[in-house]
């Protein structure tokens, strides 16, 4: 890919911010941009496991929604249990918390995807309609284990009480969770790119993603890996759903299955197999709703749509497409 | 496939099933069951409930067929099944509730519908087709979302969430009745006559889907999914043969659509466009077998027996598992999607083929492949 390819998808996110810019007051602008960022960088959690897992193995899992459901009833159950930590007006306190609850989301759901992986996905590679097929399965038994285990009802997700209300920056009201959300999203996208770029495993699932036979021939053993990146993409959907369910401040059963058609979305406009192509993905979707959301409500259910069918028009493998896919 | 005879010494029979038979003899009695009881439901069955029932797994014989033809023979899979098979209920609904119940109202509407969904068939295919089959499942995903949540937004021409009722033409209506006397012990009235064009339009639809899967374009079908690349180097292009089958298959599942909107003189987004009815579309057509046509009609049937039985026993064990509440838990009759979905998982992970499809691998008609 030559660089010009790389930078544009970049500068259309700008591009949109921009277009933003222009079409309203700078205040709104100033709101909207950061819930945009705070959304996108969730979505980039949740689906940077789901883009990476397909490079590598060629697998598309319809179940990821499953590890996102699981994650935010994780962070949930975790916040019921320590309500004094949740109320606490101490920052430590509340950082602990959220700390807690986003690694109790990590554990369950990276624990579901192993098992997932040995038991389900292994069965199906190479073969895609069985793969979507056992995966829309699972995602249906994991919604429907989600209601055995918490029931049907919606659990309410209290923020920590430091987190609550908003910043005044230059007259905007920016709310003070989706700074940290949006912070926390651009540290793992860039641990996530130093692994990738500069660690032997890094080096080697990005090969993988490139040309998988090579890499076998070479003398690497892909499976382990793939087992690998498939649990720590679960882990991180798990903790992309508790954000979410945190900033809802709620969360269902069928939380996961609610995301499913965002989180494909966002795949496709990346590019099938690209975390960098994932994150622009992200970032785009999640700018684009807001500002529609805005300036016109009634587009807004279908700017995530008009934004992929205007995005595969001008690029048919998304913006990044990975391995030559 | 099966062993081929010449068009001239093959039975009307045979012609009618366009030379595709269950291919076993269990699956050859279930069908006959099925279309027997299909046939005479009215003077099975008492009740309007069971002849309504029995009307509603003709129009999902229909629907899981036509699914499969995308599912099983084209080997892509869409999300949007249930997207087609509301725009033709809605084509229906919008245009009786709109202009009164006259026949050409409904023909317009259901029309209408038919059209709209071939039409967005091809148009989602060319969009994710001509880059990579897979796009197509997430995308058609993503469009039937985008259907749910205009049919509940736009309240002024779907009627919402609450949807819309109508009145159908007099001769469908159930206050119709020409004559005041049973005729051989069965009340002739618009019930009935509803319920034989849904049948009659339902099997015709079901031979008309044999005889496409069993023509060179079926057939082209098939080898695209068996070896897409191969199917490209030999000349066909890929690319408007699976758009063509989204498109049939589209306009099949809205003349479904249109037939349950006549049954139900209602129509709204949760009986025709939910995802619950796309899943059991899913389960139909796997469950009973893909490839093989008879094996959605069969998981139909079955499907509809389950969620009348599956329940009930669940009550039964929930009851029994009582004092473990985790178990009991399990066990709700809400929960019946549950061990639908395990099923489901089970026969996709260790009897791919399905019901008729490992029926007919030791079947006795079953011919070199």
């Amino acid at each position: 890919m030559k660089p010009s390819e790389r930078t544009l998808p970049v500068l259309l996110v700008l591009l949109i911010a921009a277009l933003g810019f222009a079409a309203m007051p700078f205040t709104d602008w100033l709101t909207l941009s950061a819930a945009g960022l705070a959304m996108g960088m969730m979505l980039f959690l949740m689906v940077a496991g789901l883009t990476l897992i397909f490079g590598l193995m060629d697998v598309l899992n319809f179940a990821h929604g499953a590890f996102i459901t699981f994650g935010a009833f994780a962070a949930g159950t975790v916040f019921a249990r320590f309500p004094q930590l949740v109320a606490s007006d101490r920052w430590e306190e509340n950082f602990l918390i959220l700390a807690l609850a986003a690694l109790a989301a990590a554990l369950l759901s990276g624990a579901l995807g192993f098992g997932f992986e040995r038991v389900a996905i292994r069965r199906v590679y190479g073969a895609h309609l069985r793969q979507i097929l056992l995966t829309t399965g699972a995602l249906i038994v994991a919604e429907q284990l989600a209601i055995v285990i918490w029931g049907p009802d919606a659990i309410p997700v209290l923020k920590p009480a430091g987190l609550r209300g908003s910043f005044l920056i230059a007259g905007a009201a920016i709310e003070k969770y989706r700074v940290v959300a949006a912070l926390f999203g651009l540290f793992v996208f860039l641990l996530l790119q130093g692994i990738l770029a500069h660690t032997r495993i890094g080096i080697i699932v990005r090969a993988g993603v490139e040309n998988r036979e090579m890499v076998e021939a070479l003398g690497y053993r892909i499976r382990p890996l793939f087992a690998g990146v498939f649990v720590a993409g679960a882990a991180l959907a798990g903790i992309g759903g508790a954000m979410w369910a945190t900033y809802a401040a709620t969360v269902t059963a069928s939380l996961g299955s609610d995301l499913t058609v965002l989180i494909f979305i966002v795949v496709i406009i990346g590019g099938l197999g690209s975390v960098g192509g994932s994150f622009l993905g992200a970032l785009l979707v999640g700018l684009v709703t807001n500002y529609v959301g805005f300036l016109a409500p009634k587009l807004a259910l279908l700017s995530n749509i008009l934004l992929m069918a205007a995005i595969l028009l001008w690029r048919p493998r998304g913006l990044l497409a990975a391995g030559g896919r | 496939m099966h062993s081929f005879s010449p068009p001239s010494r093959r039975s009307f029979g045979l012609r009618l099933l366009s030379g595709d038979t269950p291919g076993h003899p269990v699956a050859s009695f279930l069908m006959a069951v099925l279309v027997f009881v299909l046939a005479f439901a009215p003077l099975l069955f008492a009740g309007t409930r069971a002849v309504a029932t029995a009307a509603r797994v003709a129009i999902f014989v229909v629907l899981a067929a036509s699914y499969d033809l995308l599912l099983g023979y084209t080997g892509i899979v869409s999300f949007a099944h249930t997207l087609f098979f509301g725009l033709g209920a809605y084509g229906v609904a919008i245009a009786l509730a709109g202009s009164g119940p006259s026949w050409s109202a409904l023909f317009v509407g259901s029309a209408a519908g038919i059209g709209f969904a071939a039409l967005l068939g091809i148009g989602i295919a060319l969009l994710s087709l001509r880059v990579r089959a897979i796009f197509f499942s997430m995308i058609t995903l993503a469009v039937a979302s985008v259907g749910q949540v205009l049919a509940s937004q736009l309240h002024d021409i779907t009627g919402g969430e609450d949807g819309l009722t109508f009145s159908v033409p007099p001769l469908l209506s159930p206050s119709f009745h020409p004559f005041t006397e049973p005729v051989l012990g069965v009340r002739i009235d618009g019930r009935l006559n509803t319920y034989y064009l849904i049948f009659v339009v339902s099997l015709v639809l079901f031979l008309l889907l044999l005889r496409l899967v069993n023509s060179p374009f079926g057939r082209v079908l098939r080898a695209i999914r068996e070896n897409e690349f191969r199917a490209e180097a030999l000349g066909y292009r890929v690319v408007v043969y699976r758009s063509l089958a989204s498109a049939i298959a589209a306009a099949m599942a809205a003349i479904a659509g249109t037939l349950m909107a006549l049954l139900l003189r209602y129509n709204g987004p949760a009986t025709t466009l939910s995802f619950s009815i796309m899943i059991d579309i899913l389960l139909m057509v796997v469950i009973g077998g893909m490839g093989t046509l008879y094996g959605p009609a069969i998981g139909a049937a079955l499907m509809v027996l389950a969620q009348y039985y599956l329940e009930p026993a669940l009550q039964f064990l929930a009851e029994l598992t009582a004092p473990f509440p985790l178990l009991s838990a399990v066990f709700q009759p809400d929960r019946w999607l549950l061990w639908l979905g395990f099923l489901f998982m089970l026969v996709v992970m260790y009897f791919p083929a399905g019901i008729v499809g490992s029926l007919r691998a030791r079947g006795l008609y079953s011919q070199t492949r």
